[in-house]
């Protein structure tokens, strides 16, 4: 066994699954075929559906990765075979020759900038050219220059040589060659991603017209780093289209060419490049054609609503056959619709929603190594088993396994990592090294700021006029230093910060950008490496708080950077160096909920090594699965379930207790403590770490559709039980969102068309005879699930489209629904009526109320953050898994329970917690003992001591407080409570807050530079 | 000042000056929000970020008047919702009395107001800022405010 993981692609998949390994102490190679990991994340705009920068959440991440001292990067290299077995494999990499000395060069970019030949840029998806030596994006990690050797014009034809010239470090080696090296790891971990559908072999949708693009190359002209800086312009003559066309499934959904699934984020990635061409530009009209909007993820019908409601983009339930060309090069489509008719337009771009292959290095190399693929080519996996290839050892995340989006692809690599570790447990931190920073250097007695305002691409820039807020830094006191950036956050600008630092001899640091909610943690590791201490780092928030919402007021939004610039600044000149304490942890975890996600959790977290209780409200464990009579792969849940609990029972490391309930918690990462109420009896439970997998519940749709009233009208959770028992109805007609997608409950519940259409080839394989009807208003049978749907129509299911607005009727013994397709009234005899319902929140209250964790508003638990945190809370050392996050199918629910699995691995594999370092600190001098701090706090941080006391000849006894830092969570309540002022809550201090408060808006004039300090005008 | 001057800030674009103490887990997450959902709102209001809603201590509040604030706002995580257990219960408490001295002081109860916001309520931070805004417009500057500071 090797204490070492090899994960090959450097995807966000990659990333993550390298990350919770390296952070879990595993030595970890991250293997990218392109010169810089980010993958195709990194080319998005904005992620759906929050429209976040996609670029901004990404970032730190590829620094974090570039920064760990467990991850070794292999950028610029090609897995060429996998040998040997769990525990012991043979890694070939070829790292090809990018003709630049890695260790040399330091990305200076002078040779890019002389270099006389151009390459199409694929970044850019093509649209733009870089130079045949180049850096990729400005936030390329590892920020080395490659030479396209195909183009350069000394290694095709010995002319040129400009670059080698001009290189100051002398790293460019035109006879460097591909070097082949073999990595002796414990496990793999497969993280390949897809390549986009090439659209091109689809001759009829006209792909050579220069105004017939993909989407990817739309997200390109979207984004500020693109080749239009932002600005969608056609590029056939340069000009702003008016009118935009989407054609939807293009290269999935399409049996003729061998694609027939579906590639799961087409339709929100539509959405969301809907959304943001109309926020560029109002006045576009954008129309999207499709066959079903499969709008099935957390808050994606939510935003699908919006962006009919509020961007007024149009949605047209059909897909144009051809991209007509017409006089003029003028591009139209002719379409069905179904209220109007057969219709022809005209558009002036027309966009092709690429659906997602399995990569060609993903075959090769499955082929190469003996692992099985499916039938669309994924890597194959199970349902029980989503992240584990057929190969021992060897996992897989996100779309290498099946097309899905961002949070989804995250889940699973956090799952892969689980696997592997798990599998090496036995060798963890053989092979790692520690974290190391510089000393802390002396400080100066007088504040020396620096300030480095961010343009984040457009996203400041284009509203706050950066230089002019630069400018104004300089005039403020303190200020030694002040510089814009591009993005601040790119690793070249943490570079340049760290060389400001040591240049000027700054003693504090404000970086002007974005929140410290996501941002703070990355640039005080910067100030770290500078050899500042952390707390000497503040944000300026200037981006949510500013330019994005004052984006019409760019004059406003100056001045309020400029402002907040200031008081950051005034703040910033009070601070003082801080420092952690380490205390010792309890390496122990509990799992709320014993259905699949909780068990699967539990074994996850047991097998990584740590003990883990699984605290089950029912008598039994099982959860949801044991109300289902088959899953979709035709296995039957009964088997599933009574192997993992098998598996739970057999496990010495988990300890499970039913019909009991978490009653009280209090504590801290590594160190809670709880209390089970079981057999009537309280229970005293302590633990590092908790996983919430407490599951949904099936929404009762009391009233809906003669439900309750008529027995033959069941819900389709009943039906999937009277399916195990057998039944006798031969007409059965299915209602789709029952009680969903509608006002009151807006949400998709994501896994009712896979159930339906489960149940309806049930039916119809037990008797081809029986009719049945789906009634659907779309069919979200997302991802390879595809398969299910059109094995359903093969065997007769008949399945019609209805509107929300005109919904069915059941009337005794038949359903009346208007066929929108043929714009009429059937009504089709039933025996059964099933619907359709989604899953509702369970009793989440409670735990919330317990953990102080969030709800979203439909009262399912919300995440830290819908992209790149989906299994973690917002507080440390919590984490959430399956329904109880929102509906899930089963195998995305046991790739969550094993993410949550690997994150609260990164906590318990941990030799202690670190303590926050901005705690509150009593003055014994002041303090008059009066212990109203011991009553304010919640974490019993403060205690009252005895003290003598000696003045003038008196000597008395008195209380004193203290405060234990180990407890102390820095949230200043006793500070603000203390009558005496003797609480100093650091970081936070009065002083630092009304130093901020005092600086508000002190105009430029009013400040005399001279003296430093700031002075009113009167 | 001339009460010329004064029916100026109420009628044309004057800019009120508004402190916003926001705790770090809810409500200055709740302008994050505003911010990704790009929920636009007045340059009027500056954030202070504590890490709790009960860290603020009814001194930063008269301060800030005292600088020549036109509003304070006082925000935190929902009742229930505190990272720190139970700070915002502190605050409310804390905040009755602040009420009062205010009252007191001639404060008109627009300026100075207490909210609780959740993390996703982005627009519910953005409007508060507007609709807090448009009420101080109309009463226009701060008996508080010291001379000279606009
Ligand atoms: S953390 Fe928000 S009020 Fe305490």
């Amino acid at each position: 066994m090797k204490g070492s993981v090899a994960v090959v692609g450097g995807g966000i998949a990659g990333i993550q699954a390298a990350l919770d390994l390296a952070d879990s102490g595993f030595k970890t190679y991250l293997i990218e075929s392109r010169p810089s990991i980010g993958g195709v994340m990194s080319q998005l705009d904005k992620t759906f559906p929050t429209n976040d920068c996609a670029m901004c959440i990404l970032s730190p991440k590829l620094v974090e990765t570039a920064r760990h001292p467990n991850i070794e990067l292999l950028a610029y290299s090609d897995v060429k075979s996998i040998s040997g077995k769990a525990g012991d494999f043979k890694v070939k990499v070829v790292k090809k020759a990018r003709y630049v000395d890695e260790t040399k060069c330091t990305g200076c970019g002078s040779c890019t900038e002389k270099c006389p030949s151009k390459v199409q840029d694929e970044y850019n998806a093509g649209m733009s050219k870089h130079k045949s030596i180049y850096i990729p994006f400005a936030q390329a990690i590892p920020r080395i220059a490659t030479i396209d050797a195909a183009h350069c014009l000394y290694l095709t034809k010995g002319k040129c040589g400009v670059c080698k010239k001009v290189c100051g470090p002398k790293a460019v080696d035109y006879e460097q060659k591909d070097t082949e090296i073999e990595l002796n790891v414990g496990s793999v971990v497969l993280a390949t991603g897809f390549k986009p559908f090439d659209p091109s072999i689809l001759k009829n949708y006209r792909f050579d017209h220069p105004d017939v693009i993909t989407s990817l190359q739309f997200e390109r002209l979207l984004s500020a780093s693109g080749p239009t800086q932002g600005h969608v312009t056609k590029q056939s003559d340069g000009k702003v289209p008016k009118n935009i066309a989407f054609i939807q499934c293009v290269g999935s959904r399409n049996p003729h060419i061998d694609r027939k699934h579906c590639s799961s984020v087409c339709c929100m990635y539509a959405t969301k490049e809907s959304i943001i061409a109309k926020e560029h530009d109002p006045e576009l009209n954008i129309t999207i054609f499709h066959i079903d909007i499969r709008a099935y993820g957390k808050n994606f019908e939510e935003f699908y609503n919006r962006a009919q409601r509020e961007y007024g983009i149009k949605y047209i339930n059909s897909r144009p056959p051809e991209v007509i060309v017409g006089a003029n090069n003028a591009l139209s489509l002719k379409y069905e619709d179904f209220s109007t008719g057969v219709v022809t337009q005209d558009f002036d771009l027309i966009v092709l929603s690429i659906g997602l292959d399995p990569a060609d290095s993903t075959r090769a190399l499955a082929q190469s190594s003996g692992i099985a693929l499916d039938d669309f080519g994924n890597i194959a996996t199970s349902i029980e088993s989503p992240v584990e290839s057929s190969v021992a050892g060897i996992y897989v995340c996100g779309v290498a396994q099946g097309p899905k989006d961002i949070p989804d692809t995250v889940a699973q690599a956090s799952a892969a990592a689980s696997k592997a570790a798990a599998l090496l447990s036995g060798e963890r931190g053989t092979l790692i090294k520690e974290r190391k920073f510089p000393d802390e250097k002396q400080l100066s007695p007088l504040p020396r700021i620096g300030v480095f305002v961010c343009h984040c691409g457009i996203n400041i820039g284009s509203v706050v006029n950066v230089p002019g807020v630069v400018e104004y830094a300089r005039t403020l006191p303190g200020v030694a230093h002040a510089r814009e950036m591009l993005y601040a956050c790119s690793s070249d600008s943490q570079a340049a910060i760290k060389d400001a630092i040591a240049k000027n001899d700054l003693n504090r640091v404000v970086v002007a950008s974005c929140t410290p909610r996501t941002h703070e943690p990355l640039f005080q590791n910067t100030c770290r490496e500078a050899g500042l201490n952390p707390y000497l780092f503040e944000l300026a928030n200037i981006r949510e708080h500013c330019s994005w919402v004052h984006s019409k007021e760019k004059e406003r939004a100056t001045e309020k950077a400029k402002g907040i610039v200031q008081m950051a600044v005034a703040k910033s000149a009070l601070f003082q160096p801080l420092y952690k304490q380490q205390v010792s942890l309890i390496n122990k975890a509990i799992v709320l909920g014993g259905g699949v996600a909780g068990m699967t959790a539990a074994l996850d977290i047991a097998n990584n090594g740590y003990h883990v209780t699984i605290i089950e409200k029912e008598k039994e464990l099982g959860g949801m699965l044991r109300e289902m009579t088959e899953l979709y792969d035709g296995k039957k849940p009964a088997d599933v379930l009574k192997e993992l609990i098998g598996k739970v029972n057999g496990n010495k490391n988990i300890n499970v207790i039913n019909e009991a309930k978490l009653l009280k918690v209090e504590g801290y990462l590594g160190n809670f403590k709880g209390v089970v109420l079981a057999n009537g009896k309280e229970l005293a439970l302590d633990f590092g770490a908790a996983v919430v997998a407490t599951g949904a519940r099936n929404l009762e749709p009391s009233g809906l559709f003669n439900y309750g009233k008529d027995p033959h009208v069941v819900t389709q959770a009943q039906f999937e039980k009277m399916l195990g028992k057998g039944i006798s109805a031969n007409n059965i007609t299915m209602i789709q969102c029952v009680g969903a997608r509608n006002k009151e409950r807006e949400y998709c519940g994501r896994t009712c068309c896979v159930d339906a259409v489960k149940n309806a080839i049930r039916i119809k394989k037990a008797n081809s005879k029986a009719n049945v009807f789906v009634l659907y208003r779309d069919m979200r049978t997302y991802g390879v699930m595809e398969k299910l749907y059109e094995n359903a129509r093969d065997l007769g299911v008949i399945f019609i489209k209805y509107e929300a607005d005109n919904p069915p009727k059941v009337q005794g013994g038949s359903v009346l629904v208007h066929d929108h397709m043929l714009n009429q009234d059937i009504e089709l005899a039933s025996d059964l009526v099933v619907l359709s319902t989604p899953l509702v929140a369970g009793e989440n209250e409670e735990i919330n109320q317990l953990f102080k964790i969030p709800l979203d508003r439909n009262k399912f638990f919300l995440e830290a953050h819908p992209k790149l945190r989906p299994v973690d809370f917002a507080t440390d050392g919590i984490f959430l898994c399956g329904s109880a996050q929102a509906p899930k199918l089963m195998d995305e629910a046991i790739s969550q329970a094993s993410a949550a699995a690997s994150r609260a691995c990164t906590i318990l594999s941990r030799k202690f917690i670190e303590t926050e370092g901005a705690v509150s600190v009593v003055n014994e001098a002041k303090c008059i003992g009066c212990g109203t701090c011991v009553t304010v706090c919640p974490y019993n941080a403060p205690s009252l001591y005895d003290v003598t006391v000696n003045v003038e000849e008196v000597t008395y006894t008195t209380n004193k407080s203290k405060i234990n830092a180990a407890s102390c969570k820095g949230c200043g309540s006793c500070a603000a409570a203390c009558p005496a002022g003797a609480i100093t809550a650091q970081h936070f201090s009065s002083k630092e807050i009304g130093e901020a408060i005092d600086a508000f808006d002190k105009g430029v004039k009013s400040i005399s530079i001279e003296k430093g300090f700031v002075e009113m005008t009167v | 000042m001339s009460a010329e001057a004064a029916t100026d800030t109420k009628t044309n674009d004057w800019e009120p000056k508004i402190v916003a103490f926001c705790c770090n887990w809810c409500s200055y997450g709740g302008a994050d929000s505003a911010g990704m959902g790009r929920f636009q709102q007045p340059a009027s209001a500056r954030i202070i970020r504590v890490m709790c809603s009960g860290r603020i201590d009814p001194l930063h509040v008269f301060n800030a008047f005292l600088e020549g604030a036109d509003a304070v706002l006082v925000t935190g995580c929902h009742i229930g919702d505190c990272h720190y257990v139970n700070g915002n219960d502190k605050t409310k408490i804390k905040y009755k009395y602040l009420e009062n001295v205010a009252h007191e002081l001639g404060i008109e109860k627009e300026r100075l107001q207490l909210n609780w916001i959740s993390a996703s309520e982005g627009e519910k931070f953005a409007n508060f800022i507007r609709d807090v805004t448009a009420q101080i417009k109309k009463l226009g500057p701060s008996p508080l405010k010291p001379e000279g500071v606009a």
